[in-house]
């Protein structure tokens, strides 16, 4: 293949058709969602969420034209300036945003609201990326070339965190994935994991009989263990877990019962629990199990939901999107839905591996990484599996903001990886 | 090998992809309790009340019907009253009243509509509905009262209201819901499954607030409200209403009955009061005052009021003593031996003269012979197979029995047999000396109105009776009851009916009726004087006419009264006219039956407390209203008691 040849030659169809497939079903989602059957408002009524997310889509799509025509060479070249933008932005709302719904993190350009924070996970993909192309940097031997990608991530999280935008700063979470594929021990994800799911564990069930479990398991394992492996410090090693997890369990249970007021305990309690405060906190929760619940199989039928329409699931067009395709669709619509996701995030990693450069693999992980997170804790909400966290479902969830920064961040990766004939490896 | 990293990350993705489907496949397909019946709260059920089912009388005349009325509903949050006098002047409300309405409405939802005024009249409504369109947040809503023709049929129709606690808990399948409307007494009552129609059930949806938000499915799942079905009675209404005012000052029954189909053209219990004030939001006040009324107006006399036929019961004895071959149309008898006294009368030497004279010894001697006629040496033996005897041939008539009629609480009376006495004097221990008073319908013996009137009917039949009903057919296609339709036979044949309608018709014509004979129609008529240990005798009347071809059976029973022919008889002789002619010769008669007041002989039971008082208010004229409370200004009582 040749330099000049049409781009549409080489970039990856099968993402791009995965998209264009979201684009379309949250679009109509996004209508039934806001569909009123007294007034029968068309799809393409601007004045809408339908209509004006047709806009968006159409706007998002001369974006994605420039991206196509911009020299791959630039995002690489350019990633600090544009993680310096952002954070300039994420500065100046703080001071000129406009307040919506209690977060000042909204700028306003004219009639086009747009939100900075949105485009921090692009800043920081590409800025991470830049970083890690210095094939130097080895995040399995030297801490010390940790420490700039903790200040990569911990700038605009400060900066989110003040706007008051949580759900947006928590999706940096997601960056352990290319941590880990670039080196990371695997026994820090596996803390991390094991560490959230004992802290779940002691929130719902007693601590004594917890750590009765952890003792019985120690013993177990100490029983199993060979001897040689005990004599040499595994038996000391086995007990100081045990005892560190004990600690934890019991850790939890003081500050729950002692530190927490009981409002604050409630919060906590109603995550686990969406039935101990069915009017409160728990409501978003309960109404939009109800919602996808009622969908059975095959759905109400396009515009037939009516717990999704009538107000009962919160935020129906934006963060509970998926409710909608639930209580219309049925199992056969979240199915298909959910099959999208997880076929569109392992593409990207099938596509970031085959990429020569590093610049380009860490990216394209940064951006399957993200997209698995927001997915991850926008479907999980809606289904009771995770907390109420405000993110959006990508290319689902009405929004311009949304929808522009993931584009963004999806076709610079494709537009790097339609390069990737002609780029020379240099990791 | 870092690369190999990528099959854990694809492999975590795909685990969470998996337990998100799995999730889904939980909530979405194998939990239940997500389902659109049980926890969908957008859809709702609403129930729609069909209209219930219309009563009209004999001549296609509406006696019982739905009115339409509207209830005034606000939603507390579009409120907008500029000018809230104006307003409350319009719905003839006061200010006050006015804010703790809306005050009362806004505690129970901003959102949802609720009542305000309850009930406005048809003119209420046409009259602001125009005015209404400059106040937004209030609408009218349909809704419908039964509504009965007047101070008339009270016990026969019954009424409906709120379905009681007990009544909820006590139905056998769950149909009634709270506040739900049934039928509690009468027609009302025994029709309720015919007249209540079928519910429909509308699936709307609503949205978080309650708001509804139009038919769920385009009302694909919704079933109609189908009204109840009308009731078509033989009543004449004014007929009805002729002999309520006939019966105005007085205790006591009529019942009249097509003898060729047992359709009973009138009933009264009287006292009666309007239906319609148990039919309104004041039903428990006003039926507590009913209930305290010392004339117990919510005693259903004609089917539950039992008396001692006195000599219409002679009628009985004599068809009996023919049929049984005791004695023979020319069989005479004098006042000799018998221990009954007797008002002086012409010779008795036929059984039609022995019926005209109503003579008390003619009828002590049929009754021995009937009781005698058989080869017992022993009187003792012999009385009691004779009574048995005697027993089924009266229960033919009905008599003792219950009749069937379509009312709840029909009496069934006493016809006593021979268990009877032998559970008051001992087996073989009583004769006829004993029960003698039988004979001229005095004694043991208790007939009900209802089952007079048939008699009566019997009579005018010449020997069989259908059941007596008030609805002859039901709903548009017009079914009828069979158990209306089975021809009863009393046993005794046709011919031995002649001479006592022969006597029946001498007792009007110059007997003991003869006062209040109408010229041109031929009635059939016999007096009755019932003993009863509170006062006065109960005057009785049963007669039927023309005599020919009879069209009306009738019985009337006028409490403490006096004799059969002062009372009881110008009333069914005047309704009997009316009926047949529909016009009234005896104006004088009529005037003089209407002003009677027999109310003031009837001993009332001991308190309650303002009895006294009552009496006196009463025989100053005032309508009755032995009430302890003031009667409230609107509501207009009984017709006149």
């Amino acid at each position: 293949m040749e330099e000049g040849k049409p781009i549409t030659k080489n970039v990856d169809w099968m993402v791009v058709l995965i998209y264009i497939a979201c684009l379309g079903i949250g679009w109509v989602n996004i209508y039934a969602a806001v569909y009123n059957p007294e007034t029968h408002s068309s799809i393409f009524d601007l004045s809408n969420n339908a209509g004006k997310q047709l806009m968006w889509i159409g706007t998002t799509f001369i974006l994605i034209i420039c991206i196509l025509v911009i020299d791959y060479k630039f995002y690489e070249t350019f990633s600090f300036i544009i993680y310096a933008i952002v954070i300039f932005l994420l500065v100046v709302v703080l001071f000129a945003g406009s307040n919506i719904n209690g977060s000042r993190s909204w700028i306003k350009f004219g009639a086009i609201s747009l939100q900075p924070a949105q485009f921090a996970n692009l800043a920081v993909s590409l800025a991470i990326s830049k970083y890690l192309s210095d094939p130097a940097i080895s995040l399995t031997r030297k801490l010390k070339d940790y420490y700039p990608i903790l200040g990569i991530i911990a700038l605009p999280s400060f900066l989110i965190l003040l706007s008051n935008e949580t759900g947006s700063m928590l999706v940096f979470a997601s960056f352990a994935i290319i941590l880990y594929r670039e080196g990371m021990p695997g026994f820090i994800p596996a803390i991390g994991i094991v560490s959230a799911a004992l802290l779940i564990i002691s929130l719902l069930y007693n601590s004594w009989y917890i750590a009765g479990a952890i003792i019985f398991i120690a013993g177990i394992v100490i029983w199993v263990m060979p001897v040689m492996t005990r004599r040499r410090g595994g038996l000391m090693a086995t007990v100081l877990i045990a005892f560190v997890m004990i600690s934890i369990v019991f850790g939890v249970d003081f500050f729950m019962n002692n530190v927490l007021q009981k409002h604050q305990r409630g919060r906590i309690m109603v995550l686990l629990d969406p039935d101990s405060d069915p009017r409160g906190i728990g409501w978003n929760v309960i109404q939009s199990k109800i919602a996808i619940g009622s969908g059975g199989f095959t759905g109400k039928g396009f515009l037939q939901g009516t717990q999704t329409k009538f107000d009962f699931v919160p935020e129906q067009s934006t963060d509970f999107i998926f409710c909608t395709v639930g209580e219309e669709h049925g199992f056969v619509g979240t199915a298909v839905v959910v099959s999208l996701f997880i076929l569109l995030i392992s593409r990207l990693v099938v596509l970031a591996e085959r990429q020569r450069s590093r610049f380009a693999r860490v990216y394209g992980y940064c951006v399957a990484g993200i997209f698995f997170f927001h997915f991850l804790v926008n479907v999980g909400m809606t289904i009771g599996l995770m907390p109420v966290i405000g993110i959006p479902l990508p290319f689902f969830s009405y929004g311009g903001s949304s929808l522009w920064s993931f584009s963004v961040l999806l076709f610079i990766f494709l537009k790097i990886d339609a390069q990737r004939p002609f780029t020379l490896s240099r990791g | 090998m870092l690369e190999n990293r990528r099959f854990v990350i694809i492999g975590f993705f795909a685990l969470i992809g998996f337990i998100y489907l799995f999730r889904l496949f939980y909530l979405q397909v194998l939990d239940e309790s997500y389902s659109i019946e049980s926890s969908s709260n957008s859809i709702k059920r609403v129930i729609e009340v069909p209209f219930r089912g219309q009563i009209y009388d004999r001549n296609g005349k509406l006696i019982v019907y739905n009115t339409p009325v509207y209830d005034l509903l606000v939603t507390p949050y579009k409120v907008k009253v500029d000018d809230t006098l104006r307003f409350c002047r319009v719905l003839g409300i006061e200010k006050r009243e006015f804010d703790s309405l809306i005050t009362a409405a806004s505690a129970y939802s901003r959102v949802k509509p609720s009542l305000f005024l309850r009930q406005l009249s048809k003119e209420d409504f046409a009259s602001i509905q125009d005015i209404m369109v400059d106040y937004s947040g209030f609408e009218f809503a349909k809704s419908s009262m039964r509504t009965y023709k007047g101070a008339t049929l009270a016990n026969t129709l019954g009424y409906v209201s709120e379905i009681s606690k007990k009544q909820l808990e006590k139905q056998e399948e769950p149909y009634y819901r709270q506040s739900d409307y049934i039928g509690q007494t009468g027609i009302e009552k025994i029709y309720e499954n015919e007249l209540r129609g079928k519910r429909g059930t509308k699936f709307v949806m609503q949205n978080v607030s309650g708001v509804y938000k139009g038919a769920w499915k385009g009302g694909e799942l919704d079933t109609m409200a189908v009204a109840g079905a009308n009731l078509y009675s033989g009543i004449d209404i004014d007929i009805q209403q002729y002999a309520d005012s006939l019966m105005m000052n007085k205790v006591g029954s009529v019942v009249a009955i097509e003898p060729k189909t047992g359709q009973i053209i009138s009933m009264v219990s009287a006292p009666t009061y309007d239906p319609n004030f148990l039919a309104t939001r004041h039903f428990s006040k006003n039926y507590t005052a009913l209930y305290r009324n010392p004339y117990k107006p919510l005693f259903n006399r004609p089917v539950m009021a039992s008396y001692r036929p006195g000599s219409t019961f002679k009628l009985i004895q004599a068809l009996i003593g023919l049929q049984e071959g005791v004695i023979t149309p020319n069989s005479g008898f004098t006042h000799a031996n018998c221990p009954i006294g007797c008002h002086n009368h012409p010779g008795t030497p036929t059984v039609a003269l022995g019926v005209t004279h109503s003579c008390n010894p003619y009828f002590y001697n049929v009754f021995r012979r009937i009781i005698y006629n058989n080869k017992i040496s022993n009187t003792f033996k012999a009385s009691a197979a004779g009574l048995d005897v005697w027993h089924d041939r009266i229960s033919k008539f009905g008599i003792g029995q219950q009749l069937g009629i379509d009312l709840p609480s029909e009496r069934k009376g006493n016809l006593p047999d021979k268990k009877y006495y032998d559970k008051i004097y001992g087996e073989n221990r009583w004769k006829f000396s004993n029960i003698y008073s039988l004979s001229i319908g005095e004694g043991e013996i208790l007939i009900t109105p209802l089952k007079m009137a048939n008699v009566a009917a019997i009579i005018a039949n010449r020997g069989y009776y259908y059941t007596p009903h008030v609805i002859h057919s039901v709903g548009e296609s017009r079914t009828v009851n069979p158990d209306f339709t089975v021809r009863h036979e009393t046993g005794v044949a046709p011919h031995n009916f002649e001479p006592v309608i022969e006597g029946m018709v001498g007792a009007v014509e110059g007997g003991t009726a003869r006062r209040s004979k109408v010229e041109g129609i031929e009635i059939a008529g016999k007096t009755g004087t019932s003993q009863n240990k509170r006062g006065m005798d109960h005057s009785i009347f049963i007669a039927f006419a023309p005599v020919d071809d009879p069209k009306i059976a009738i019985a009337v029973f006028v409490e403490n009264a006096g004799a059969g022919g002062s009372a009881a008889a110008p009333i069914a002789n005047l309704i009997i006219e009316k009926y047949l002619t529909r016009k009234i010769t005896n104006k004088a008669l009529e005037e003089r039956i209407m002003k009677a007041d027999f109310m003031k002989n009837v001993i009332l039971p001991a308190p309650p407390k303002p009895v006294a008082k009552d009496t006196v208010k009463r025989r100053q004229g005032i309508p009755m209203a032995p009430l302890e409370k003031p009667i409230p200004s609107e509501i207009n009582w009984f017709k006149r008691f």
